[in-house]
């Protein structure tokens, strides 16, 4: 098995979980309505569990540092988040639909990785299986509500924040060199795999949304790299302003 | 212009102006969203017990946003939301029809003296051994 590669889908993963992990919890007191807020934070927590628990294993199996070093001691560059996880929550309309297309993504690749031949990738993805299905439902079920049974705003705003978050949800699927080792290893079936299938997931919910998806759109891609918008350096520095008052401190 | 001051960084970023706060303009009628009552169930078998109410749009959502705030701890096997307006309910000025008069003991479980007959008849049994 191509460790090496192994390593790499986790760090991937576990940034993009952290990065949107912070980014709905800054709705947390904001939300539209109480049962939202409360709900929205509660799934902010969910992915920072799983952020954890990535770089849990990463810790254990890869000897790389512990999870609050390896989350809060890194600069911008060594993120290889995607760019869409970082992007503003901007309105909810945006937060909404970057909650459901990232969702959908994950769901299916915790899916794929539940026959993962890497044994704590697959015990972690059939153990938080449940709470992705959930997070799926809460996102899907808000799509279809605001896209074909609210008003003619509601409708508006998921269209046009749907055209806006499309050529940055593409860029999740950006294809890395470990694809290959992956998929021969029996690790993961590779990003171009996982993207046929969101496709289908997502023009499906979509179609019943009454939305139109965005055509020849080009993926935004760079994140896997390194490669980030301006608006990553400033939440880390606000992510990590406590941590680093004192990085040693027992907490 | 002075912006309103903030230690929450979020707050801080809307650059509220300061004079904004000073007298907010009235909330339009308040278009809140219809309620649905929420009864969680237990473990199989156990009865789905009333928790309370939320806030939605639809039956779809409300069980959605009922998960969240009351199957978030604890054991849940299932939910079922129930919208506020179909649940038919006593008038508040009808609830006399509940009261009953003092004198109708014979209604009541403590009015059998079964204990008595139980007692009295534990010892005959216990005579009845004792002399075979």
């Amino acid at each position: 098995m191509n460790k090496d590669a192994v390593k790499n889908l986790i760090l991937r993963m576990a940034d993009d979980e952290l990065i949107l992990a912070h980014r709905h919890s800054e709705w947390t007191g904001m939300g539209p309505i109480l049962e939202e807020d409360i709900a929205f934070s509660s799934i902010a927590q969910d992915k920072l569990g799983h952020a954890q628990a990535l770089y849990q294993i990463l810790h254990d199996d890869f000897g790389m540092p512990a999870p609050d070093n390896e989350a809060f001691g890194r600069s911008e560059s060594d993120f290889v988040c995607s760019q869409f996880v970082e992007l503003p929550n901007g309105e909810y309309d945006f937060s909404l639909v970057r909650h459901y297309l990232f969702d959908a993504a994950e769901y299916l690749r915790y899916g794929m990785l539940s026959t993962s031949s890497y044994e704590p990738l697959a015990k972690l993805s059939r153990k938080v299986y449940g709470e992705l299905k959930y997070h799926l439902f809460h996102a899907q079920t808000w799509i279809v509500q605001l896209g074909a049974e609210g008003t003619e705003e509601s409708k508006a705003r998921m269209q046009s924040a749907l055209n806006e978050a499309w050529p940055y949800a593409l860029g999740m699927f950006e294809s890395t060199e470990d694809d290959a080792a992956l998929s021969a290893d029996g690790v993961f079936p590779g990003e171009a795999a996982l993207q046929h299938a969101w496709m289908e997931m997502v023009s499906d919910t979509v179609a019943k949304a009454g939305l139109s998806l965005p055509q020849n759109a080009e993926a935004v891609l760079g994140g896997r790299k390194g490669y980030h918008t301006e608006h990553l350096k400033p939440l880390l520095e606000e992510m990590t302003e406590v941590y680093r008052i004192d990085p040693a401190a027992e907490w | 212009m002075a912006t309103f001051a903030s230690l929450d960084p979020r707050v801080a970023r809307l650059e509220i102006d300061q004079e904004y706060g000073k007298e907010l303009p009235p909330k339009p009628e308040l278009d809140q969203l219809q309620t649905y009552e929420v009864f969680h169930q237990q473990k199989s078998g156990a009865h789905h017990t009333h928790v309370g109410s939320v806030h939605a749009p639809t039956k779809e959502l409300a069980l959605i946003l009922a998960k969240e705030q009351y199957a978030r701890r604890g054991q849940t096997l299932n939910l079922w939301v129930v919208n506020t307006a179909d649940v038919m309910t006593m008038r508040s000025e009808d609830a006399d029809i509940f009261e009953t008069t003092p004198e109708k003991k014979y209604r009541d479980v403590a009015a059998y003296m079964v204990r008595n007959k139980v007692e009295a008849f534990k010892q005959s049994q216990k005579a009845e051994s004792s002399h075979e």
